[in-house]
């Protein structure tokens, strides 16, 4: 059966509460979810209390400003800090987004930060994503053909093929979308999800690619595309906005277009 | 502990080469279901006043009669359907899932043809 409930190793206790400076007027808490291999403890939720009249506007900035200024255990991914590595995508305010394009005043109350869901966690907020990565690398992003490359030139694509990949491309693969997805938490041993899927149709459509079937016949499996029944987490948490959901529902509608 | 590196873990047995055909059947039945599901509900809203010869007489007309088969059979077909895949949603021990999947063959068989056993001895 799947599991509803956390295991007793698993359940968050109460954690750590790090006050702000005297003086501070603009006080906020971020409640962070901690947990490391070595001291054997259960999780627990540690409070930081910052003086947002010290720190930058997003998510991430108060993260940064936790680790350098208050409590440097803290662990996390970041890179590029504007949306475009997808490394510090994580659950905040009870959706999952990339901490530095979610801006702190955009959430009520306190801020409250986890690892994505139903993943294994690392430390602290870095999930283990190697299966993730591993899933992404099965579909084979990259393009596959059977006619020779053209001599000194570039393969051909016409503005309306290109415009086709508009939406599927911008993706950063920040799993966001993928460990919103419930069918994925049940299931991602087989399930592909609705990142890596987003980007198996990415070549299911690209012009260029002249794999389309084969690409097909390793997706039409019950379990790695049909997993998915539309419940549309993956769309609507997307921070990058884009649409998993709909470019499920073509490959879908291609595997029906191929029968006759 | 397995050595097994994470692609092969992904790529595992290999695409089983289906679900299309139970993806797009549930689709169609549930098509079906809509205007069947409204016929049915608003017939037995429509008899709940009526008597036992007033209702027997009305199922053994031709219409009412190939109406109520052609529901049964499509909804306990998409019953069967429905049931196959929460089964593949959360039971992840082996032992289980074939025995649920059997289990729901069977009855979904035995409630169809006792069903439709049903219909045709007050019609024929």
């Amino acid at each position: 059966m799947a599991e509803f409930r956390l295991p007793a190793n698993s359940t968050v206790k109460k954690g750590k509460n790090f006050k702000a400076d005297a003086g501070a007027t603009n006080v906020r808490k971020f409640n962070i979810y901690r947990w490391n291999e070595d001291d054997g403890e259960n999780p627990r939720l540690d409070t930081y209390e910052v003086d947002m009249d010290k720190c930058g506007p997003m998510v991430l900035d108060g993260l940064i400003k936790i680790k350098n200024e208050i409590d440097p255990t803290l662990t996390f991914r970041r890179s590029c800090r504007e949306g475009v590595c997808g490394s510090c995508a994580m659950n905040v305010a009870g959706t999952n987004t990339l901490a530095c394009t979610m801006a702190n005043e955009d959430i009520k109350g306190d801020i409250n930060i986890y690892p994505l869901p139903h993943m294994e966690v690392v430390k602290d907020l870095v999930t283990d994503l190697t299966h993730f990565y591993a899933q992404y690398a099965s579909i084979k992003p990259w393009m596959q053909t059977v006619s020779p490359t053209p001599s000194g030139a570039e393969r051909l694509q016409s503005p309306e093929d290109r415009a086709k990949l508009d939406g599927l491309y911008e993706c950063v693969l920040c799993a966001c979308c993928s460990t919103s997805c419930p069918s994925y938490w049940w299931n991602s041993d087989k399930y592909l999800g609705p990142a890596v899927l987003l980007q198996a149709y990415r070549w299911l459509v690209d012009s260029r690619d002249e794999h389309t079937g084969e690409r097909l016949d390793d997706l039409e499996d019950p379990f790695r595309l049909y997993r998915c029944h539309t419940i549309m987490n993956c769309t609507n948490t997307c921070p990058k906005g884009l649409n998993p959901a709909k470019a499920i529902a073509e490959i879908k509608k291609m595997m029906v277009a191929r029968q006759g | 502990m397995s050595f097994n590196t994470p692609i092969s873990k992904v790529r595992g047995l290999g695409s089983a080469r289906n679900g299309t055909h139970h993806w797009w059947m549930q689709k169609i039945a549930a098509v079906a279901l809509v205007p069947l599901t409204v016929w049915f509900v608003a017939s037995v809203v429509q008899m709940t006043k009526a008597d036992y010869f007033t209702v027997i007489s009305w199922l053994s007309s031709p219409i009412p009669a190939i109406l109520m088969l052609i529901y049964i059979v499509i909804a306990i077909y998409h019953l069967r359907l429905g049931l196959q895949a929460i089964v593949e949603d959360y039971i992840h021990s082996e032992g289980m899932k074939v025995g649920l999947q059997f289990s729901i063959l069977f009855g979904c068989t035995i409630i169809a043809v006792a069903s439709i056993f049903s219909v045709l001895k007050i019609a024929l």
